[in-house]
């Protein structure tokens, strides 16, 4: 009995903590509210107010390829036969400076834009930006036509060729829908980082960094204060979310 | 108005015939037509999450509409989902070699109606396999006492 007691206690003091951080979150002058990247309860719509985003250092990021199997561990696109028609959500790209020879790789995926030209294209309203900024395919209603596939200049989506067995419970595929890189948005609604973010750090490298980059005191938007970054074809004005430094 | 009277009585005669035909056609349903479908009992959980017949005549919309919501808005945790199908209604299915999948409690029903179900050619049919979770609902003298260590843990924590 005494548990369920304490359980109680608990649960107010819960109550009242969740109270006081709310209230210290909200408001810090009049007119400028501040977001944190705290879980979102459930029931509740993710937050336009919020801008989830990567920052990849690309000095800490050597060949290994632990981002991509954790996607493919975490997603389940593990492909069937190795063949060029094999999702691919997430891959390293290595490049190599021809006039000093210096060599770097890093990893390239849905850079989540902020101005997706995939959204623009798609003909039936299935390729779409989350409040949040997730981009996402609604595969229930996507055709399969690929125009995204041809809209996005970072290639970072794949058709699904195949009859597809075996799906995680939490990412349904199907066999001719179009998907990609989701940000892990089923982790990053659970108040966890995305796959590849957590395998890198496990690595020891700490070459990704997730957080809200509409929220000044997010770690990734203090970086990206103080540090110059690049964002893949910024030429085009697409806006990714996805950004690189050291490059 | 003796013409109107001729009319009700003809149309219930009619209503009538119907009825009969009725009655009479389901004595014979046991024997010769499609049996009326039983879908098995879920392997977890008391109550579904709707009474019943709502479930039975809407099933479809409600899934419908939160997928939107889940999928479009990043809403979470309301109850209607596929996976909280799936976690309740999976069953050993001898098609799947015995895992736990979803596929018998749908495929009575629907093929009974002759609907096609599209979910799990991109969802999972399978349960999670959390061969824990499974054995401690099997026991539920296991369930309580896991829950009473976890109230124990939280108490020294604090």
């Amino acid at each position: 009995m005494s548990n369920i007691r304490d359980n109680d206690i608990d649960k107010a003091r819960r109550q009242f903590m969740t109270g006081a951080v709310a209230t210290a979150g909200m408001t810090i002058a009049p007119g400028f509210m501040l977001y944190t990247a705290e879980a979102r309860p459930a029931g509740t719509a993710a937050d336009p107010k919020v801008r989830w985003g990567l920052l990849i250092d690309i000095s800490k990021c050597d060949d290994c390829t632990v981002c991509v199997d954790a996607c493919k561990k975490e997603n389940g696109w593990q492909g069937h036969r190795g063949d060029l028609t094999d999702a691919q959500w997430i891959r390293k790209v290595d490049l190599k400076d021809k006039n000093t020879g210096v060599k770097s790789s890093l990893p390239v995926m849905c850079m989540h834009c902020e101005y997706p030209p995939c959204v623009d294209v798609c003909p039936v309203g299935a390729s779409m930006k989350r409040a949040d900024g997730i981009v996402l395919v609604d595969k229930h209603i996507c055709i399969g036509c690929r125009y995204c596939m041809m809209a996005c200049p970072y290639g970072a989506r794949s058709f699904v060729h195949e009859e597809v067995h075996g799906q995680k419970t939490h990412l349904p595929r199907g066999q001719g829908t179009v998907e990609s890189c989701t940000m892990c948005a089923h982790r990053v609604d659970n108040d966890q980082i995305p796959a590849c973010v957590e395998a890198c750090n496990a690595s020891g490298r700490e070459a990704m960094m997730f957080g809200n980059l509409r929220d000044p005191n997010s770690d990734i938007s203090k970086r990206i204060a103080e540090i110059s970054t690049v964002k893949l074809r910024a030429d085009m004005g697409l806006d990714p979310h996805v950004q690189y430094v050291n490059f | 108005m003796t013409q109107g009277r001729h009319h009700f009585w003809k149309t219930m005669a009619a209503g009538l015939l119907i009825l009969a035909g009725f009655v009479l056609a389901g004595a014979p349903a046991v024997a010769g037509d499609v049996p009326v479908p039983h879908p098995a009992k879920a392997a977890k959980g008391e109550k579904c999450v709707a009474p019943i017949p709502e479930m039975r005549r809407n099933h479809m919309n409600l899934l419908k509409h939160q997928r939107d919501d889940t999928l479009r808005k990043g809403i979470r945790g309301n109850p209607f989902s596929l996976k909280g199908c799936v976690d309740c209604h999976a069953v050993p299915d001898k098609a799947a070699g015995g895992a736990r999948t979803v596929r018998p409690f749908c495929q009575t029903c629907h093929s009974y109606a002759a609907v096609k179900i599209d979910c799990f050619s991109c969802h999972t049919g399978k349960a999670d396999e959390d061969k824990t979770a499974l054995k401690a609902m099997d026991n539920p003298h296991k369930v309580t006492a896991r829950l009473q260590d976890y109230l124990k843990q939280r108490s020294v924590v604090k």
